[in-house]
């Protein structure tokens, strides 16, 4: 099966021919010098990128198939212009043990949609005091590299020292939910005026910069690699800065809504705005443009969290945490920085695909677009407009933050291992 | 004004109009026979998801004065233990036939939440939600200290309120602070500097960490109630050191100005916030704050349920 992308603006740059050979691109030329193949693509003004690469993705399998299944949060992702995703540990059971990332793994494999790559618990059932088996877990079929008790943060010093030492055996990498419990307890919001006035309990940035300071200190101490989880205030952006000046080997994400959005929609208690990092004060929000811009913060991901509508239709206190990201991630990240004259397209890519799979080690995404690499690629049409309607959907969950508002671009096609594993209508 | 889950839901006019209905109503309570025909058919629902026997009661009489059906849904021992959520007990609340629902709720925006989400058509009225707001305490408030302070005035320009204690956890400070600014009264919010909500330099008042600086210039001081658990959590060394700086005694009451009142929402913890000298001295209104409480709130079901306002 040979499939050819015609006219297309590879990275946003000078239009050229790409010809899929089965699973690989085969090749590359200026527009108009291939012509022949099974299926043609004309993706005139179309851009091309690598498939994208999601760090930080909650697929509720096993455990909240009412809330998402690996397949429909699959879908989700190819319909978002991913080709990979990191599954989060703490689904039920706990991925905490070789079996059950085998599992989550072998699930995502059945789709044939995307890559599903679990996420394996630090500690065992994400109790933050006993290290999960690691090394069965990065030995297992899965090949587990990235470690996380996402939704909890690994608290005890001692406990997130050998974690960060332990998985250098094996070039893992401790994924870190920045939260001292503490400073957050009960928190339901930004700490705030906003907070204050609406009676809400705050969770204060400090909350998150105490745990990402002791981390780096740490992480420096034991010369491993440390990955900071949804970034999401001005104070860590400022650690990490340092951090990276001093070489410490920290990368850290941020997801689409600390991005776009800020404390202020929380104002009307709609609890499909209560996500955990709470949304911040706009001056978080602009410092974590900044820092996606200088490459402080190295990544986006999605911290996708599906969520069924009686856990979110219920006054605020008794709402879940989280939101959905997975569809409209690459337009929000267009829309806030490409529109805002940050990025270049190659930014996008950089910290869409790139970046995200060179943390995670993964040789066959966010490759080069050239012959020889495999075709996993994230069309793109850069011009069009649209409202975000929650109902349209393939995830199981309607927890869109984004409803009704507009955004700018949307991917049309996605390409999984040289299949299409996602296509617009519209494109023929 | 559709619902009154917020002093916000308020412009002035409509805040004094509430106060200027009351009165009227006030006086039904000191006739023989306390009733009145004007709500008779509608139906009252107080929705009870957390303790509160004195807004309870005070609703249920104001309803009652009005002739209106009451029916009251206390969450203990009901469904909602059962885990039946907020949706669902209104919805059933409202195709049982109510009019109006008053809400109690332990959670902060609840009452707002049910208001504006669809899920019913009934009027919504705030008793209290978490620590955020208590509209109808504002407006007793604001009602006990016309009467008292102001007569013949229509807002409360001139007169000064200190509200002192647990700031950062009372809905009824929050209220008050809304609904004393909007009727041109000055306040002072005083307590420990860990008993003050973030932010407050942005709220329509000033702040003290000193109630003896404050106290001479108050022409009413609205004493909180401290809850003792809080002390377990660090916001203050304990019930003595509070009582100390922050609790109302016969000597302060002395410091005040001669003609100036205290209240305070209730329940009191004598000894700890006020002491019992002066809880039962003549210048504490704390009872008529209770009596007011009923007329007001039959005035804000009025303004609420018979469409006057709209």
């Amino acid at each position: 099966m040979s499939l050819l992308i015609k006219n297309v603006k590879v990275l946003g740059e000078a239009a050229q021919d790409v010809l899929i050979q089965d699973q690989k691109i085969v090749e590359v030329k200026p527009a108009g010098k291939i012509s022949n193949a099974e299926e043609v693509i004309d993706a005139k003004d179309k851009v091309l990128l690598p498939g994208l690469v999601d760090l930080h993705t909650h697929l509720r399998q096993p455990g909240r198939e009412d809330a998402e299944t690996v397949f429909s949060g699959a879908r989700a992702a190819a319909c978002g212009g991913y080709t990979a995703v990191h599954a989060m540990a703490n689904t039920n059971p706990v991925a905490d043990t070789a079996g059950v990332v085998e599992q989550v793994y072998r699930l995502g494999e059945d789709t044939g949609l995307v890559s599903v790559h679990p996420v394996g618990a630090v500690t065992v059932s994400l109790a933050g005091s006993q290290l999960a088996e690691l090394k069965a877990m990065a030995d297992s079929k899965a090949k587990v590299r990235i470690f996380s008790d996402d939704g909890k943060c690994v608290e005890d010093s001692v406990i997130m020292r050998r974690a960060l030492e332990y998985v250098k055996a094996f070039n893992g990498v401790v994924a870190q939910h920045a939260q001292e419990s503490r400073l957050s307890a009960n928190g339901q919001m930004n700490e705030s005026a906003l907070s204050a006035t609406l009676g809400l309990t705050g969770w204060p940035n400090v909350a998150e910069e105490a745990i990402v300071a002791r981390d780096i200190l740490l992480c420096e101490l034991v010369d491993s690699r440390l990955h900071i989880c949804h970034a999401s205030t001005k104070g860590t952006v400022e650690l990490l800065a340092r951090a990276k000046d001093k070489q410490i080997n920290v990368t850290a994400e941020v997801t689409p809504h600390h991005l776009l959005l800020d404390e202020d929609f929380v104002k009307d208690y709609n609890p499909v705005f209560k996500v955990n990092p709470p949304l911040r004060h706009k001056d978080d929000v602009l410092a974590l443009r900044e820092a996606l811009a200088s490459g402080v913060i190295d990544v986006v991901a999605t911290d996708h969290a599906p969520h069924p509508l009686e856990d979110k239709e219920t006054e605020w206190a008794s709402a879940a945490f989280g939101m959905l990201g997975l569809e409209n991630a690459l337009s929000v990240v267009v829309t806030v920085m490409v529109q805002g004259g940050k990025f270049s397209w190659r930014d996008v890519a950089r910290v869409m695909s790139e970046k995200p799979a060179e943390i995670a080690g993964h040789q066959d995404q966010g490759q080069t677009i050239e012959p020889g690499a495999i075709a996993n690629l994230c069309l793109v049409d850069p011009n069009i407009e649209y409202q975000v309607d929650a109902r349209n959907s393939f995830s199981l969950s309607r927890n869109n933050p984004y409803h009704g508002m507009k955004l700018i671009s949307k991917p049309i096609l996605t390409i999984h291992k040289g299949k299409i594993t996602f296509r617009e209508k519209a494109i023929k | 004004m559709k619902h009154l889950y917020s002093i916000n839901n308020l412009n002035a006019s409509e805040a004094i109009s509430i106060l200027d209905t009351a009165k009227s109503m006030a006086e039904v309570g000191g006739k023989s026979v306390k009733k009145l025909p004007t709500l008779l058919g509608r139906t009252v629902v107080n929705l009870f998801f957390e303790d509160s026997t004195r807004t309870r009661i005070s609703f249920e009489a104001a309803a009652k004065r009005l002739s209106a059906d009451v029916i009251t849904f206390s969450a203990k021992g009901s469904s909602v233990s059962k885990g039946e959520n907020l949706k669902d007990t209104a919805q059933t609340l409202e195709a049982i036939g109510a009019d109006a629902v008053v809400i109690r709720h332990w959670a902060s925006g609840a009452a707002q939440t049910l208001a504006n989400s669809g899920w019913i058509n009934s009027r919504v009225i705030n008793a209290g939600d978490g620590t955020h707001e208590h509209p109808t305490q504002a407006l007793l408030d604001a009602y006990t200290l016309r009467e008292t302070l102001a007569p013949g005035q229509k807002d409360l320009s001139g007169i000064k309120v200190g509200i002192v204690g647990d700031i950062l956890h009372s809905r009824v400070a929050r209220s008050n602070v809304l609904l004393l600014s909007l009727l041109k009264a000055e306040c002072v919010l005083i307590a420990p500097p860990t008993l003050l909500p973030i932010g407050v330099n942005t709220w329509n008042c000033q702040a003290s960490f000193n109630l003896d600086e404050a106290l001479p210039e108050l022409d009413a001081v609205m004493m909180l109630r401290v809850q003792q658990e809080r002390m377990n959590a660090a916001y203050f060394p304990n019930a003595r050191e509070y009582a100390r700086d922050f609790g109302l005694n016969a000597k302060r009451l002395e410091a005040m100005k001669p003609n100036s009142i205290v209240l305070h929402p209730g329940p009191m913890n004598r000894g700890m916030e006020i002491t019992a000298e002066v809880a039962d001295s003549p210048r504490s209104l704390i009872t008529s704050q209770v009596t007011n409480g009923v007329s007001v709130r039959m005035s804000v079901l009025y303004h609420l349920l018979s469409g006057v306002a709209e």
